[in-house]
């Protein structure tokens, strides 16, 4: 682990610098694009630096209570980022309740399972797992998720002729949005089905190449690496399935009417 | 609050209940409902009978149908034999209380997935061949998509059929074709509430005059 190369303030701002060009290129075709990367790459460096701080006070002082405050802390701001990713806004609080509720189901329980049953280090809830782990777990849970129920809204303001004429003669709530929420899960799965199917060969995941260049030998990278991916599949399809139930479900009111009303496009 | 003409409700074809006064008589009884701008203080209608609702354009008579189908939020109350809206799940109520809306939707790839299984829908009777069931609608006219949209209501059993401007695309052959169609199924004790802008059409199927006036009520009017 030791001869790992240090990245020093030079390189980064070499890194950003390459980014800020690019946007400038991009402007021209999308003022939104430009300036949404070059905020974005500031959001994130200063996020991964301040969890950076965190982490190291963390390690220096492993306890359940600061690991468990951290998650929860990642856990508010990934139900939060659902919510802002939507096109269409409902009720906050109802939709921000959805994000948080499935993505617990699907990250936390998981992460818990991995820590408790798998790894099985001691302590079990040591920071230099449980906070990766619940970080890769939340990213990419979070990801299908927003894009599911995205899927779903959209798919009801567009279909919404359909899904009243199904009402109109009398099909329940779940049957005239049954296809809807069919393209939501699957659009939701497709990222996860398609990470697990590009990795090794067209892709080099995160987690393992952050392991190699940590130094560890290839045989544990991969192992870590295949766990990590099972977890994530498994949690994105049980957020999958939370989040669409509670996303059609809250189209209708409790006389199942679709109501669209309660949605405004976010342009 | 219903009006006083209760005992010709039950002048139907097929007319059921007893001839006392009260809303058992009654198939469907509105009372106090009120959605947007349009409101109906008492209104009834029995079985067998065919009622017409007019009004011009833009008047509220969809959303005066889409309430009664309970598809949208209204106020007030309606009864189909006697038991309330609010005591069934809507979809059961709206299994009884259908409602066709003038450019019904479709969402299956064959009209025939939209038509329950066991199903024999009259096609003849309306003019239509029994090889528009494989075709995929966005393919066919939109007469025979308003005409199917009806079969695919009735093959469902409604008690009440609410039809929004079912001849608006149809020839004279098939309008007398589907009036015939409805006529029959009141004959059998179904219960129709229609629109249309045809004083002709309303003047030969009607049964029962309901107009949306121009403050919003909709009122019983004479034939």
């Amino acid at each position: 682990m030791s001869e790992i190369q240090p990245i020093t303030l030079v390189d980064l701002l070499l890194a950003a610098l390459v980014m800020v060009a690019l946007a400038a290129f991009c402007r021209p075709w999308s003022r939104k694009s430009a300036s949404g990367l070059l905020t974005s790459m500031g959001r994130m460096a200063l996020q991964l630096t301040l969890l950076g701080l965190v982490l190291q006070a963390i390690f220096d002082n492993v306890a359940l209570h600061w690991v468990a405050l951290v998650s929860v802390v990642m856990m508010l701001a990934a139900g939060h980022e659902i919510t802002a990713r939507q096109r269409w806004r409902g009720p906050r609080l109802r939709e921000f309740r959805t994000g948080l509720i499935s993505m617990v189901s699907g990250s936390f329980l998981l992460t818990l399972l991995a820590l408790l049953v798998i790894i099985q280090h001691d302590p079990w809830y040591h920071p230099r797992y449980a906070i990766p782990f619940l970080g890769m777990m939340l990213g990419n849970t979070m990801t299908a998720i927003a894009l599911s129920i995205n899927r779903i809204q959209e798919g009801a303001h567009q279909q919404q002729a359909r899904i009243e004429a199904r009402l109109a003669l009398g099909e329940p709530w779940h049957r005239a949005i049954h296809e809807i929420r069919r393209d939501g899960i699957h659009q939701g799965t497709l990222p996860v089905i398609n990470m697990m199917a590009a990795a090794g060969i067209v892709s080099l995941p995160g987690m393992m190449t952050g392991q190699l260049v940590a130094g560890a030998d290839p045989a544990t990278a991969v192992s870590y690496q295949i766990l990590i991916m099972i977890l994530i599949a498994a949690g994105a399809t049980l957020g999958i399935l939370l989040a669409t139930r509670m996303t059609v479900r809250q189209l209708f009111d409790d006389r199942e009417r679709l109501r669209l009303d309660q949605y405004r496009k976010i342009e | 609050m219903l009006k006083s003409d209760t005992g010709r409700l039950c002048a139907g074809p097929q007319a059921r209940g007893t001839t006392t006064k009260g809303a058992t008589d009654l198939l469907l009884d509105i009372r106090q409902l009120r959605v947007g701008r349009v409101s109906a203080a008492g209104l009834g209608a029995g079985t067998g009978e065919r009622v017409l609702l007019a009004g011009p354009s833009g008047s509220g008579k969809s959303l005066f149908f889409r309430a009664l189908a309970d598809l949208i939020p209204w106020e007030g109350e309606v009864r189909l034999d006697g038991t309330s809206v609010h005591e069934q799940p809507a979809h059961q109520w709206r299994r009884r209380v259908m409602l066709v809306e003038a450019d019904s939707a479709w969402w299956a790839d064959q009209v025939r997935d939209h038509f329950p299984p066991d199903s024999d829908p009259p096609l003849e009777a309306l003019g239509l061949s029994t090889a528009l069931l494989d075709a995929a609608p966005g393919r066919i006219s939109s007469g025979q998509r308003q005409r199917l949209a009806v079969l695919r209501a009735l093959a469902r059993a409604p008690a009440v059929l609410m039809l929004d401007e079912p001849t608006a695309n149809l020839d004279e052959t098939s309008t007398a074709r589907l009036e015939s169609l409805l006529r029959d199924w009141t004959a059998r004790g179904g219960l129709l509430l229609m629109t249309s802008h045809e004083p002709a059409q309303q003047r030969r199927l009607a049964t029962r005059f309901w107009q949306v006036g121009d403050d919003g009520q909709v009122r019983e009017e004479g034939p």
